[in-house]
């Protein structure tokens, strides 16, 4: 079966994001970009799905194709996810930033070109932090989706999802195709090694603009400003435990 | 305008973060009706009408809107969606999972874990783990909106709003297999006085039980985790205090042996004390502390303990 993996690319995890004095953005000029962190435990889950390791049996999925909307430099992303083991990449060019609708929009439309069996993508994106492209393009492709995925089982044309929840965890079956966006716990993605870096490059990147998929990618949303957060001030050291409990005691907070 | 919140409930009573939402929807209509979506949650539908300011409350039941199926769910408030002009849900993991895919199906922009209403098109939510804050204005007809609840005060009870039963949808796209909840006496992480949390520092899961939950116990506090710590398997999962994980803001916060990433500051700093017990006299968490002891958790926490007495 076919995985379709959306990435993004995105501010490096370990960046801290400095707002533009002129209130209209984040800075991103020379600031070190990255895979979105949760979009790279989508493209292992995918690889390990193909290989057949950890409960996976081999041969599970037959072709990763991984997929991102974004600048041309996004092509080092899905040079990224080439080397760590996905087949082919597909790059629809955009100079903005565009809303999780017209993601999902858009990726409706790469789903019915390359007619994947399942979505395996990335919770949200640490840019706009919205969550919720997989949970749209579920919506818009009208499947099951499972999201915040722990374990992911595949067997018998259905997906079999343990998924983060508030208090404990949930175990859904979906029948394929389906769409489902990764958390944290389901693994540790791997370093691409240098032999399969240098694979990559010869792996095929389709090259797409927006405008070649005829889908109404408009804004809903005008940014009106973008600020930084009130900061907090450090407070004081205390010598030790019992002067601590006596400064919390006297601000109420025992 | 009318305004329909969705309940954060457990079957028999509705969740702080519920009245939380309320508040924010109040902040866009007086006319706010709240949706119980379950299975035999007639009790917490009882309880949401309580809520000052709820005009009326709406119980839809099914066996999959008992398992918060986020097909079901979507199904059900799409159904009422021509009766509203904004739909609002706490930003719990339930309603992270079926508002983008109720956005989608009205197609509209979903507006994503708001700390502030400006107006009625107009609201404010933290992007980049939390280190900017975007002020958006939806030009949609219908706005579809999750509430980030720490922000906003609860509303108070003492309302008697009529509860009327609605059409619950069953989606049959996915179904329910299996839940595991983990069973605690600890009060619940978002919703706690007092919260203590733990880091990479303890280095392993026993080291996390034995220093953590103790400490937590002896304050009746919830206890949390820095994303590092549940990376390395010393916490589960919904232990994460953070952007990606649980944003709490307690009345004190006690961090034990975390550094003070972003994500994780993102995540905690608008509690009311902070308290950082750190032996690297240069971490980041000290920079947000109130209170911060430069030293070894090992040493620190027993003290603390005794002092506690």
């Amino acid at each position: 079966m076919k995985v379709l993996v959306p990435v993004k690319r995105v501010i490096d995890y370990n960046v801290k994001a400095r707002v533009k004095a002129d209130q209209t953005g984040v800075d991103l000029a020379n600031v070190k970009m990255s895979m979105n962190p949760f979009d790279e435990i989508a493209v292992e889950e995918a690889v390990r799905l193909k290989e057949g390791k950890e409960h996976h049996a081999a041969g599970t999925v037959t072709e990763i194709v991984v997929v991102s909307i974004g600048v041309t430099q996004a092509q080092e992303t899905l040079r990224t996810a080439l080397a760590m083991g996905a087949d082919r990449g597909i790059l629809i060019q955009s100079d903005t930033d565009l809303e999780p609708l017209a993601v999902a929009k858009l990726l409706q439309a790469v789903v019915a070109e390359e007619k994947p069996d399942l979505v395996l993508m990335g919770k949200q994106s640490i840019d706009g932090d919205n969550n919720a492209v997989g949970q749209m393009l579920a919506a818009l492709l009208d499947w099951p989706q499972a999201t915040f995925a722990a374990k992911i089982e595949i067997a018998g044309g259905k997906a079999t999802v343990t998924r983060e929840v508030d208090g404990g965890v949930q175990t859904l079956a979906a029948a394929l195709p389906a769409v489902v966006t990764v958390d944290l716990r389901l693994n540790t993605p791997r370093y691409a090694s240098l032999p399969n870096i240098m694979k990559a490059k010869k792996k095929e990147i389709a090259m797409k603009a927006v405008a070649d998929y005829g889908v109404d990618t408009a804004p809903r949303l005008t940014v009106v400003k973008v600020t930084a957060p009130p900061t907090r001030s450090a407070g004081i050291k205390v010598a030790d435990a019992a002067e601590l409990v006596s400064k919390l005691k006297t601000a109420g907070a025992l | 305008m009318a305004v329909l919140v969705i309940a954060d409930h457990d079957g028999s009573t509705v969740r702080d973060s519920t009245h939380k939402t309320v508040t924010a929807a109040l902040a866009l209509s007086p006319d706010v009706d709240v949706l119980v979506v379950g299975q035999a949650a007639r009790a917490a539908a009882d309880r949401a009408a309580k809520i000052a300011g709820v005009r009326k409350v709406l119980l839809a039941e099914s066996g999959e809107l008992g398992h918060t199926l986020a097909e079901a769910v979507t199904e059900t408030v799409v159904g009422l969606a021509p009766g509203y002009d904004a739909l609002l849900s706490p930003a719990s993991m339930d309603g992270k999972n079926f508002m983008p895919r109720i956005a989608a199906k009205l197609d509209v922009a979903p507006i994503s874990e708001i700390v502030e209403v400006v107006s009625a098109d107009t609201f404010v939510r933290p992007i980049y783990a939390g280190n900017a804050l975007e002020t958006v204005k939806s030009s949609d007809g219908k706005k579809v909106i999750t509430v980030r609840p720490t922000s906003f005060v609860a509303a108070a009870e003492g309302g008697s709003a009529p509860v009327e039963s609605v059409a619950g949808a069953d989606a049959h796209k996915a179904a329910f297999v299996a839940e595991e909840m983990v069973k605690s006496d600890r009060p619940e992480l978002g919703a706690a006085k007092i919260v203590v949390s733990g880091g990479r520092a303890l280095g392993s899961a026993e080291e996390f039980h034995a220093v953590i939950e103790p400490l937590a116990d002896r304050l009746g506090a919830a206890v949390g985790a820095s994303r590092a710590a549940v990376d390395a398997g010393y916490a589960p999962n919904d232990y994460q205090v953070g952007q990606t994980g649980k944003v709490v803001a307690p009345a004190l916060y006690i961090a034990v042996g975390i550094s003070g990433a972003i994500q994780h500051l993102a995540g905690m700093k608008d509690s009311k004390i902070i308290v950082a017990i750190n032996k690297d006299a240069d971490a980041p968490i000290f920079q947000v502390a109130d209170y911060g002891i430069v030293g070894d958790y090992k040493v620190v926490v027993p003290e603390l303990m005794a002092a506690l007495g």
